[in-house]
């Protein structure tokens, strides 16, 4: 267990080099540059200026010279300073990731909490008039625009009601550490996390459904029930059991996901996190920042992807590593 | 005679198609005796399994109807409710499957899934359910009891998890078994290991059996009795020594003079033409074998076939036997005597 | 001459492991076999799952990689081809699959299935397609119109018998059989094994017949070869074989073939006991201290049996 742990994060570092490359590239490839975005129609900086502050940044050197220098620093934590907000990436990230893990847990948490009740009820009552409801709420939930419906739940909960903020991830004037700074973030996170859980639902709620309607007809539930186990207790100790066991495994790429789908989430509420600072950022061609953050994403995928197998090895007997 | 343990009595069971029921099983009576091995024979839609599956409940009630009685330990299974059922079953009758890659829960290991019977039927303690576990594991034959206890199917053999699920069975002491198709899945030398460990197994433990299979060869080693059935009904019941040395229903006979192993070298084999008609083709009334031997004259048959006794204890269906023969020109299609084989 | 002649045929799989997923050992699904076709006959490639007889035929049709040995085809040998002469032999060797289900594309007619092997090999004009296939499917039993229907709308021996058609269309000389009819209820079986018998008549065919059921091997089969972990144990003619085993794997085979006198079962029973004594006690004279069986040794000009 421990080798394979091991093997599989030391294959890790030949992916994230290439992933880095890549990133870099793209980046270069794109037309202009940090200062092109910063100064670009600025009267007051000549041509002559922005070239020479080009040399000194060193964005005149072959591209190995400065992926060179960019991974030498990525790899101690600096990932350049922003242009347009003057500001070291790492410390314009700093909160931000904080934001968004919070939003990215809370979602996953409450997906879970909607989507495993509702699609084990609808497997085990195929065709019962609660199926046929959960079924045509998860077709709701697939079709429906995460825009179209976060900007609805805005627009009800927030205007019409006004019962929740809807903006920004916590009241300003409050000071940090208080009870009612604690409350204000807590609303803050209500509106984007139901957004984007109740349509998150729909692949687990699917999965699971189809799963266990496919479980009930195996052979072992057949033998279950010839041992004259409760029905009930079919449920939970066989069908379920085999039925959970995959929507566990995908777990980490769930994780990674949700950092994704955060761009719209948080775009959409103003909420600060990295989804919000990463539109932010390609609008003002702030490269140095978009290339963290994708750098930043993708190692969440390679790491989500090696999470899922462990975790797969961990819960399945069948592929357990020795 | 011995007393009987399992009473089938007219019993139907009807599936659903397109929203009319039609008959899987139709009104079928065996009865099985304390330590008798009773075996069902026929092919594929004879409705051998949906019978199996009728005594045990295990049909899915929303699109199955079934009628009849299905008499054990005083009561007729088929008017229990679940809960009820849910105490004889596991208990009482213990049911072998066919496929061993299947029948185990893949996730749970081997000394659970023996156990698990026992925390419904049984009051043991942990220790004594494990102590029952191992035991029932070497009585099945499996000699490093303490290591597969801890197991994952995965891990086992299809021979060692056939064992298991019989080990499953037997686990709380059953009256009778019933076994669907239970050596099929297995390779030639683990199905003679299987048949010889079940006949073992029945001699110390005096178990009824219903033997569910389309082998004709594993009826020859292991039964007491068979009931032939072709197209949900019951068309021959005799005692095997004397179905396998006169034989009367014409589909019996078909049937052995189809095997292979029956014939010396490359003699043809008996074909039965045309096929097992569907569910929904399938004409209900007169004999429904008639199709296939459609030389025999149709006044040979009866109107509404009904089971004679040929002989004492042999019971056959329509009277179309007493005038069947093989024509001359569909021959090497011998006659097959049992005596014949080595 | 013979018309296949098998040599020391091996297939190794690779087993990684460790670290870097290095080669550790070899799976030895085959582990070098060797025996003869003559033209007209019907070899039956006998064991249990496991065995490498699949394997074996699925080498010498080229669906399987061989890792080292001859397959002489005619006095060519068909593991040194490459992939473009090999393809002018594809014509000569067909298969028969176990299962008629799987083996058929759903979504083509049976007109488009017994066709494709005539259009890769042969330039024919639509109207002598049809009548080739018009042909075909009426030798297998099966209307001429059924060519425009689908292969669930057929039984399963049906479905079989559009297989053997399909194997037939390029006149083949050798047809591997790999479990032909392990799928169908025994009246269905019967059906398809005349079947075989009669075309191997008609067509000049030379079968390899790959099965675990010995009954159907007797039936079938003039020479037979048992196969146990990649080898072969014995080798003979079928009375050699059934009435005259010498290895104590065929022994016990033979004696797991359930026996048809209801009166001789419990007789059956200890003969099995008796050679799983046998097997315990002479262990020695079959395998050797690797557990592996030694090399063929001949009894008879057509009796070989693996033993010390």
């Amino acid at each position: 267990m421990l080798k394979f742990i091991l093997r599989r994060t030391l294959l890790m570092i030949p992916q994230l080099i290439l992933l880095s490359i890549i990133i870099f590239m793209l980046a270069k490839m794109m037309p202009g540059d940090a200062l092109t975005g910063a100064f670009q129609g600025n009267p007051d900086v000549s041509l002559e200026q922005l070239e020479k502050l080009r040399e000194k940044a060193g964005l005149n050197d072959p591209w190995y010279q400065q992926y060179g220098r960019w991974l030498g620093n990525a790899v101690q934590g600096d990932f350049g300073k922003s242009y347009v907000h003057q500001q070291k990436v790492t410390s314009l990230l700093a909160g931000k990731v904080e934001n968004t893990v919070i939003l990215s847990l809370f979602t996953l948490i409450v997906t879970y909490l909607i989507a495993l009740p509702l699609g084990i009820i609808a497997g085990r009552f195929t065709d019962s008039w609660a199926d046929k409801a959960i079924v045509t709420y998860n077709y709701f939930a697939f079709a429906t625009p995460l825009f179209v419906f976060a900007l609805l739940m805005m627009w009800f909960f927030a205007f019409v009601l006004g019962w929740l903020p809807y903006g920004s991830s916590v009241d300003i004037k409050l000071e940090s550490g208080t009870w009612d700074y604690f409350v204000s973030r807590a609303k803050h996170l209500v509106l984007p996390v139901l957004s984007g859980s109740l349509l998150a639902t729909f692949s687990t709620i699917q999965y699971l459904r189809n799963d266990i309607i496919d479980q009930k007809l195996r052979d072992y539930v057949k033998t279950a029930r010839a041992k004259g186990v409760p029905e009930a207790k079919v449920y939970t100790r066989h069908i379920l059991r085999n039925s959970l066991l995959p929507i566990a495994a995908f777990l980490g790429f769930e994780i990674t996901g949700l950092i994704g789908g955060s761009v719209f989430i948080e775009s959409i509420f103003s909420y600060p996190g990295l989804g919000y600072l990463f539109i932010q950022s390609i609008s003002t061609r702030d490269f140095t920042v978009v290339t963290a953050l994708v750098m930043i994403s993708g190692t969440a995928v390679i790491v989500g992807t090696m999470l899922s197998d462990i975790i797969l090895s961990i819960v399945d007997p069948r592929i357990r590593i020795e | 005679m011995k007393n009987p343990v399992l009473e089938i009595k007219n019993l139907s069971t009807s599936f659903n198609i397109k929203g009319d029921y039609y008959a899987a099983v139709d009104d079928v009576s065996i009865t099985v005796h304390e330590n008798e091995v009773v075996a069902i024979v026929g092919e594929s839609g004879c409705g051998k399994s949906a019978l199996a599956l009728s005594v045990m409940g295990l049909h899915n009630l929303k699109n199955t109807k079934l009628e009849g009685q299905v008499n054990f330990g005083g009561q007729n299974l088929l008017s229990l409710s679940r809960n009820a059922l849910n105490k004889v079953r596991g208990k009482d009758i213990g049911m072998i499957f066919q496929d061993p890659m299947t029948a185990l829960n893949p996730l749970a290991t081997i000394g659970r899934q023996i156990e698990e019977p026992m925390d419904y039927h049984m009051k043991l303690s942990a220790s004594d359910k494990k102590k029952r576990v191992l035991e029932l594991l070497r009585r099945v034959g499996i000699k490093n009891e303490q290591r597969v206890y801890e197991q994952y199917p995965h891990e086992l053999s299809g021979g060692m998890r056939q064992r298991v699920v019989i080990a499953i069975a037997l686990s709380c002491d059953p009256v009778l078994l019933l076994a669907d198709e239970p050596t099929t899945a297995l390779d030639v030398t683990i199905q003679a290991q299987i048949m010889d460990l079940m006949k073992e197994l029945q001699n110390q433990m005096k178990t009824g059996i219903i033997l569910i299979t389309h082998d004709l060869g594993v009826v020859a080693e292991m039964a007491d009795r068979v009931v032939v059935m072709y197209a949900g009904q019951v068309v021959e019941i005799a005692d095997v020594k004397e179905l396998f040395a006169n034989p009367l229903h014409p589909y019996t006979r078909s049937l052995l003079n189809s095997i292979p192993a029956n014939m010396e070298g490359k003699e043809k084999l008996h074909v039965i033409d045309g096929i097992v008609p569907s569910l929904q083709n399938l004409d209900r009334t007169g004999c429904r074998f008639a199709p296939r031997i459609e030389w025999i004259p149709a006044e040979d048959h009866e109107e509404r076939p009904e089971m004679h006794e040929a002989e004492p204890n042999h019971f056959v269906r329509c009277s179309c036997y007493k005038t069947f023969y093989f024509p001359e020109d569909r021959v090497g299609e011998r006659e097959y005597v049992a005596t014949e084989s080595e | 001459m013979s018309l296949l002649k098998v040599n020391d045929l091996k297939v190794h799989y690779p087993i990684r492991g460790g670290f870097f997923r290095k080669v550790v050992d070899h799976v030895r699904a085959v582990d070098g076999i060797s025996f003869e076709l003559q033209p007209g006959e019907t070899y039956g490639l006998v064991g249990e799952s496991g065995c490498g007889k699949t394997t074996s035929g699925r080498a010498i049709i080229g669906l399987n990689d061989v890792t080292a040995g001859q397959m002489m085809f005619e006095g060519k040998d068909l593991a040194q081809m490459g992939r473009i002469e090999r393809r002018k032999y594809t014509k000569d060797i067909q298969m028969i699959f176990q299962d008629p289900y799987s083996s058929l594309n759903g979504r083509k007619n049976i007109l488009n299935t017994i066709a494709e092997p005539l259009r890769n090999f042969e330039r024919l004009s639509a109207k002598e397609e049809l009548v080739r296939v018009q042909e075909l499917v009426e030798r297998v039993g099966l209307t001429p119109e059924s060519i425009y229907k689908y292969p669930h709308q057929f039984s399963g021996g049906q479905r079989q018998r559009i297989g053997i058609a399909r194997a037939l269309a390029l006149k083949p000389k050798l047809i591997i059989a790999d479990e032909p009819v392990s799928a169908l209820d025994v009246s269905v079986q019967a059906q398809v094994l005349n079947f075989m018998q009669e075309i191997q008549e008609d067509f000049d065919l030379t079968y390899l017949f790959i099965s675990h059921d010995l009954g159907i091997i007797q039936h079938m089969c003039d020479r037979i070869g048992i196969m146990y972990r990649g080898r072969f144990v014995e080798e003979g003619t079928a009375d050699e074989i059934y009435k005259n085993a010498q290895h104590v794997y065929t022994k016990r085979l033979i004696a797991a073939i359930p026996e048809m006198n209801p009166e001789k079962r419990f007789e059956k029973m200890h003969l099995r006991q008796a050679i799983n004594q046998e097997y315990q006690t002479e262990y020695n004279n079959y395998f050797d201290n690797d557990g592996r069986m030694y090399d063929l040794k001949k009894l008879s000009d057509t009796h070989s049996v693996a033993m010390q």
